[in-house]
């Protein structure tokens, strides 16, 4: 199972802070494509991380990994 | 000290985590609250952060001052949670021998959290709400029903 962690804009429209998704090991790509079908579709800019570091679209997420949704950033 | 943190900013902690007998300068910048922006009157913010990211990615920020300054010293910290106006939302202080590198070190600090530190800014106005989209302060993502934001 892969967790992911949902924030500010996504957060609210999904109406949730984190989602599972049910699989052994998927592409950043696919895990983008499984959050749309869950309803995560506005993902334009939104950055992925992977254990707390990001990750680009061909890096592969496993079972038990930690992957956050990271919309463009707004601190400082 | 690389820290989120829900209370309000202690500037002077800051500072003394930074203090070199071999400093020369120490630059310290304090991000606060606006009130009106665009003529929008801010009533308050909430700031979220991914906080063990957040934590890690300003620590990175240290890394990469000590590689292009390597006798500075850094701290910064953000705080999170709902702040009103004049509060701190950032402060980072970097101490050097030299005040050029000291300045040029505590800007570049600034410019990466903006950049790449996953923290979320959400403006609450008199008529609606929006997390804030970029740094430019040009995109919001809508939430609730606030009005559209002028471009």
């Amino acid at each position: 199972m892969i967790k992911v962690l949902l924030f500010a804009h996504l957060k609210e429209q999904a109406g949730r802070s984190e989602m599972d998704i049910n699989c052994e090991k998927m592409t950043v790509a696919e895990l983008r494509q499984a959050l749309a079908e869950k309803g995560i579709l506005q993902q334009d800019a939104v950055m992925v991380a992977v254990n707390e570091e990001f990750a680009r679209d061909e890096e592969m997420v496993h079972s038990g990994d930690t992957v956050a949704l990271i919309p463009p950033v707004s601190g400082g | 000290m690389f820290e989120i943190v829900k209370e309000p900013v202690d500037v002077s902690k800051l500072i003394q985590a930074v203090a070199d007998r071999n400093a020369g300068a120490i630059v310290t910048f304090i991000g606060t609250v606006r009130e009106m922006t665009k003529g929008k009157k801010t009533l308050y913010l909430e700031y979220e952060a991914y906080e063990p990211m957040a934590r890690k990615k300003l620590e990175q920020i240290g890394a990469e001052i000590r590689q292009q300054f390597p006798e500075a010293k850094t701290a910064i910290v953000h705080r999170t949670g709902r702040l009103g106006i004049s509060d701190i939302a950032v402060a980072i202080a970097v101490s050097a021998p030299h005040r050029d590198e000291a300045y040029r070190a505590n800007r570049y600090a600034i410019e990466r959290i903006k950049e790449m530190v996953p923290i979320w800014k959400k403006e609450h106005w008199e008529n609606g709400e929006m997390w804030v989209g970029n740094q430019k302060e040009t995109v919001f993502y809508e939430s609730g029903a606030p009005e559209a934001f002028e471009r």
